[in-house]
């Protein structure tokens, strides 16, 4: 155990919770792309649309093994702590950056690979605020102008008929794709995989990563929002 | 030319510090960054004022003593180079520069441009050496190393220990150091005995002596006046993570 308490008090340890709980997010949001696109599925015979099927399918998963929702709510747990670790980690890390430069340059010229690193932090402040209303939005509904529980497929429609709430949603996704973007190629760097015949394929890895997910994302409520899915 | 200069001028360590406008005029093209310095320097003697305080010494871009914020990057705009071996045809008549020192906790500032960087000779100290046999010098090529390994070892190896790298990193962090110095002797049969106890040792006085953490920005590797790659980061990564994760012992283990 203390190999594991000297690897988490330097930096490098931090990192690396940095890295895996990131990586634990990013499988998440992967996940819920794809089910997202079931949005773009018409209704079967009887009615049901297939968003419906699904997120009923969601709450029933490894029912009878487990009580109704309860890998759900497993589920659930998994991400938060993941998120706390993530965002616990990002602070230690940044009040340490602090720290270490407390006074700047007067004159500064980034030499920073990427936009998308030097705006991780902030980033991560607008999708933990857009996490927050999302869950607000389309899980609890107090965020949603005509909620109704389990009506996943009208909930969506109605929500992106408007143009504001699309907004936000792009706005939020296009913050998604930066901090992916970055987050992927640096779960590779921090976690040391590393060889010189494959690390050529990180960067585009993790940009077809990042644009995929936006891509996917997007596409739904894109269709929503021109009338074409409803 | 003629270059307008605004230099920090720090009398001490605990002096505030302020920036000073120099005009200088008659700077030649053909002057390194360091003899257009001189130049000023000689003026501001001769006027009875304190010349501009600098740390040179090999001025062949070998040594890494030189080195200071030019515009807002290391070692100037000129990639590879350090600031003995810019010279002023990479500016233009009438430019402003600002020259600034490196900027962390870890390299407090003694003097003007001259930053104490003790904390990277504690960095090595805490593992940046092999244990050798010694008496009579070993048979040439007796241990044999992959031309590759010998080739990332060296990569490494050209590290000057400017600062560069915890100058231009957004985090202050000494990584690109620190990975350099232990990428370097870990990819060498030689440097196996004490690779664990290395990295683990390096890692720690790298984060008590102040440096920040990496947040992989390659801001450092675009810096290094020797173009070292972050690729070390990620080993020096991986090392950590197997000296601590692993059973395996750890060198003659003061730690773990």
């Amino acid at each position: 155990m203390s190999r594991v308490a000297t690897l988490y008090r330097s930096t490098v340890g931090k990192k690396v919770l940095m890295a895996v709980s990131g990586a634990v997010l990013f499988g998440f949001v992967f996940v819920h792309m794809v089910g997202n696109l079931k949005m773009l599925f018409p209704p079967d015979a009887a009615g049901h649309y297939a968003m419906d099927v699904y997120a009923e399918y969601l709450r029933d998963f490894g029912y009878p093994l487990v009580p109704h929702a309860g890998v759900l709510w497993i589920a659930r747990f998994v991400l938060l702590v993941a998120v706390g670790i993530h965002i616990v980690s990002a602070v230690q890390l940044a009040r340490l950056s602090r720290a270490a430069r407390p006074r700047g340059y007067a004159k500064e010229k980034s030499l920073s690979l990427s936009y998308a690193s030097r705006t991780m932090r902030w980033g991560g402040v607008i999708l933990l605020l857009f996490i927050v209303y999302h869950i607000l939005h389309f899980t609890t509904g107090q965020a949603h102008s005509s909620f109704v529980a389990g009506a996943v497929h009208r909930n969506y429609v109605v929500a992106f008929q408007s143009p504001i709430v699309y907004g936000v949603y792009f706005v939020a996704q296009l913050a998604l794709c930066f901090h992916l973007y970055h987050g992927v190629w640096s779960f590779f760097q921090t976690l040391g995989l590393s060889h010189p015949k494959y690390n050529h394929l990180r960067r585009p890895f993790a940009v077809g990563f990042a644009l995929v997910v936006f891509v996917g994302f997007l596409t739904p409520p894109t269709l929503v929002l021109v009338g074409v899915v409803s | 030319m003629k270059l307008t200069l605004h230099v920090w001028r720090q009398s001490g360590p605990n002096d505030v510090g302020r920036h000073e406008r120099y005009e200088a005029d008659d700077v030649s093209e053909h002057m390194s960054f360091l003899e257009m310095l001189d130049v000023v320097n000689e003026r501001l003697t001769e006027r009875g004022e304190e010349p501009i305080a600098f740390e040179h010494d090999c001025r062949e871009g070998i040594c890494g003593t030189c080195g200071m914020m030019i515009n807002g990057v290391p070692h100037g705009p000129k990639s590879m180079t350090t600031a003995c071996q810019l010279h002023m045809r990479s500016f233009r008549d009438g430019d402003e520069i600002w020259i600034e020192p490196w900027r962390a906790t870890a390299f407090p500032v003694l003097k003007d441009l001259v930053v104490d960087r003790a904390g990277f000779d504690r960095i090595i100290a805490s593992g940046g050496y092999v244990t050798v046999r010694t008496g009579s010098a070993p048979d040439g090529n007796a241990m044999p190393v992959p031309k590759d390994d010998a080739d990332a070892a060296f990569d490494a190896a050209t590290c000057i220990g400017c600062g560069a790298c915890v100058a231009a990193c957004p985090n202050a962090s000494a990584m690109l150091f620190t990975s350099a110095k232990v990428a370097h002797l870990a990819a060498l049969p030689q440097g196996q005995t004490e690779r664990w106890d290395r990295v683990l040792g390096m890692v720690e006085t790298h984060d008590a002596e102040g440096f920040g953490n990496c947040t992989n920005h390659g801001a450092c590797e675009t810096a290094c006046p020797k173009g070292i790659s972050i690729d070390y980061i990620a080993q020096l990564n991986r090392d950590l993570i197997r000296a601590t994760l692993n059973a395996k012992p750890v060198g003659n283990g003061t730690r773990g």
